[in-house]
């Protein structure tokens, strides 16, 4: 492994193409504690304000280089904001982000040519074709010719819109467009690819296909990739690790798998009808119940074993003089990490952001002013 | 200042392409100036109007006008395209590239004014048809100087409102409160000479009114001011509308 070279004082050296991993080539890891990697990305104390409404509030998180990592959240979290600022497009109110070194905030060029980024909104030309669009990216990345033409082939072939390539964008579908960013989004080769929801607004078979394309190109090439997402399966399916992000504040991050393990064994939901009030105090007190959260007339709870715990369940109901409608058991799944961390269901968080966004929209006409 | 050539040539191809796929784009800007070419100069074909020299008809005073007034309007149009990129989330995949923004007005700027140039000397070249008579052929690429630096002050002007403005929902406010006024002022259907002095002055600031001028004094050589002068203020507008153009574009934020 290379350790780095001590080149420059005061200066990230970076030496395109000489070395396999850019993440090692920064001679402050020379003196760095930690081992010789870099993070891909580095992320701390970031705060984005918007007339003084806090989009992001203080985060901090690193990304290691080829590492999937996901931000999952509501509508309004933050995580479009959070992606805004890493590439470039939105200066932090405070706090910083580095690409692999470079600070996004004051090496916007370096950081701009480390990375790749497919916003959330259809960002193409429509009046162009699939590979025009594609030739303006690798143009504006000052590709050379020869090397932009096997780019662009390749990328076309790797997201299977070939037979399309010179028909005009505006006779895609959804999906093609969405496949054809993400093609776009690798033709110059960046070193960490972001991907605001990819398949907001897919059908189920497009998102797959989608999902496939965002895991093949992890596997197979060494980009690190960042990943937003409102739907928890998609996370789930995906991620190697995920950071939930509500009201512009991480609430938790690690695997899917061990933030699942936190809440332990199942889940039991119970649909209850009559006042629970009484029942929750006395389950509350119960030591083998590890979490427990009502919300509209379910009673969630987390215990290991839980087929043998529901007729206790139900027969603490009947004591209690609540009415069990239905009793669900099933596997924990990250929607119930959500729901642990934050006590509401994405959707609630979702229904009562509409009420943040206004705020935020009325935040930042107010800056243009 | 850092400039990205295959940038720039890459965003005027863009600009190109969009141009001639848009054939109803193309016919629509040209059919109002030859629409207010052909009823106005019929309807006052036969007046002697105030300040136009007997020498000249009404036709040949209004061609220089018209050419001006059709590149006021799409230059401007042009510069606040850019709100249409923003519109539909294009301006972002253009902003996270690893171009200067400098770069980026030039290839936008490179873009409008070839667009624009084509539609003027179309303009001209129709106008030739319905009895319209330039001074000298000699006198051709210097109109194209003038109608180029008018293009350019009009795309940093669209360029700043569209720095400025969030979305089109403004663009009737600027329509009708500058660009009408610019050409009003300009002298474009008549001259500046019936103004009164007070008005007179007003149209002084107006770029509007040189480019007008610069242009009669080269395709009819009749003109208020000399046509050095003409190309001298000209060139200094289009100088400063292109700076603070460049300057607010690099202020605003993409998204």
């Amino acid at each position: 492994m290379i350790l780095g070279l001590p080149r420059g004082i005061g200066n990230a050296v970076f030496l395109p193409g000489l070395f396999d991993c850019p993440g090692m080539l920064c001679y402050k890891n020379l003196f760095s504690a930690r081992c010789c990697v870099m993070h891909a990305i580095e992320v701390d104390g970031l705060t984005k304000k918007f007339n003084g409404f806090t989009a992001v509030d203080n985060i901090d998180f690193t990304v290691d280089a080829g590492e999937l990592f996901g931000l999952l959240g509501p509508n309004g979290a933050g995580k479009t904001t959070t992606i805004n600022i890493l590439s470039t497009l939105l200066d932090a109110t405070a706090g910083h982000g580095r690409i692999f070194g470079f600070d996004v905030a004051r090496d916007k060029h370096e950081v701009r040519k480390k990375i790749g980024v497919v916003f959330q909104e259809v960002a193409l030309d429509v009046k162009l074709t699939g590979k025009e669009n594609l030739e303006f990216h690798g143009m504006m990345y000052g590709m050379a010719r020869e090397e932009r033409r096997e780019k662009v082939k390749e990328v076309l072939e790797l997201v299977e819109l070939t037979d399309k390539a010179d028909a005009l964008v505006e006779t895609y579908s959804g999906g093609m467009k969405r496949r054809l960013e993400i093609a776009r989004g690798l033709v110059h080769k960046p070193n960490v690819l972001f991907l605001d929801e990819p398949t907001l607004g897919l059908d189920a078979q497009t998102r797959r296909h989608i999902w496939d394309y965002i895991k093949k190109l992890n596997k197979e090439s060494d980009v690190t990739i960042i990943l937003t997402s409102h739907y928890m399966e998609e996370a789930d399916y995906l991620c190697e690790r995920i950071a939930i992000m509500d009201n512009g504040k991480f609430v938790a991050s690690g695997s899917p798998e061990k933030l699942k393990d936190v809440l332990g064994g199942d889940v039991v939901s119970l649909e209850l009808e009559g006042s629970a009030g009484n029942l929750i105090a006395y389950l509350n007190d119960k030591e083998w119940i590890k979490t427990l959260a009502e919300h509209d007339g379910v009673l969630s709870l987390t215990l290991e074993r839980g087929e043998r715990r529901i007729p206790e369940l139900v027969t603490a109901a009947q004591a209690h003089d609540v009415k069990v409608a239905c009793v669900h058991l099933r596997k924990p799944s990250l929607e119930d990490v959500f729901l642990h961390y934050t006590g509401k269901t994405i959707r609630d968080r979702e229904a009562s952001q509409s009420e943040r966004n206004r705020a935020m929209m009325r935040g930042r006409m107010g800056k243009r002013r | 200042m850092i400039i990205h050539r295959a940038a720039i040539y890459v965003l005027w191809l863009r600009e190109l392409k969009r141009f001639s796929r848009a054939k109803s784009r193309v016919v629509g800007a040209l059919a109002m100036p030859l629409f207010f070419l052909a009823f106005l100069g019929l309807g006052f074909r036969k007046m002697m109007i105030p300040g136009v020299s007997g020498g000249v008809g009404y036709v040949s005073f209004l061609v220089p006008g018209i050419l001006g007034m059709s590149l006021l309007f799409s230059s401007t149009f042009g510069g606040l395209s850019v709100l249409w990129d923003k519109e539909f989330g294009f301006l972002k995949e253009i902003m996270v590239a690893p171009v200067s923004r400098v770069s980026i007005v030039l290839g936008r700027l490179a873009g409008g004014v070839t667009t624009t140039l084509v539609q003027g000397v179309l303009i001209l070249g129709v106008s030739l048809f319905m009895g319209f008579k330039i001074n000298t052929l000699a006198s051709l690429p210097l109109a194209v100087v003038f109608m180029a630096l008018i293009s350019i002050t009009f795309l940093g002007l669209g360029l700043i409102f569209a720095s400025k403005m969030k979305d089109m929902q403004g663009f009737n406010i600027v329509f009708n409160f500058v660009i009408f006024p610019l050409f009003f002022l300009s002298g474009v259907l008549y001259p500046l000479d019936n103004f009164p002095q007070w008005l007179r002055y007003v149209s002084y600031v107006d770029p509007l009114t040189y480019g007008v001028d610069g242009l009669r004094g080269v395709l009819i050589g009749v003109s208020s001011f000399s046509v050095i002068f003409d190309l001298v203020m000209m060139t200094a507008m289009s100088l400063v509308m292109i700076f603070l153009g460049a300057y607010f574009f690099e202020k605003s934020e993409a998204v």
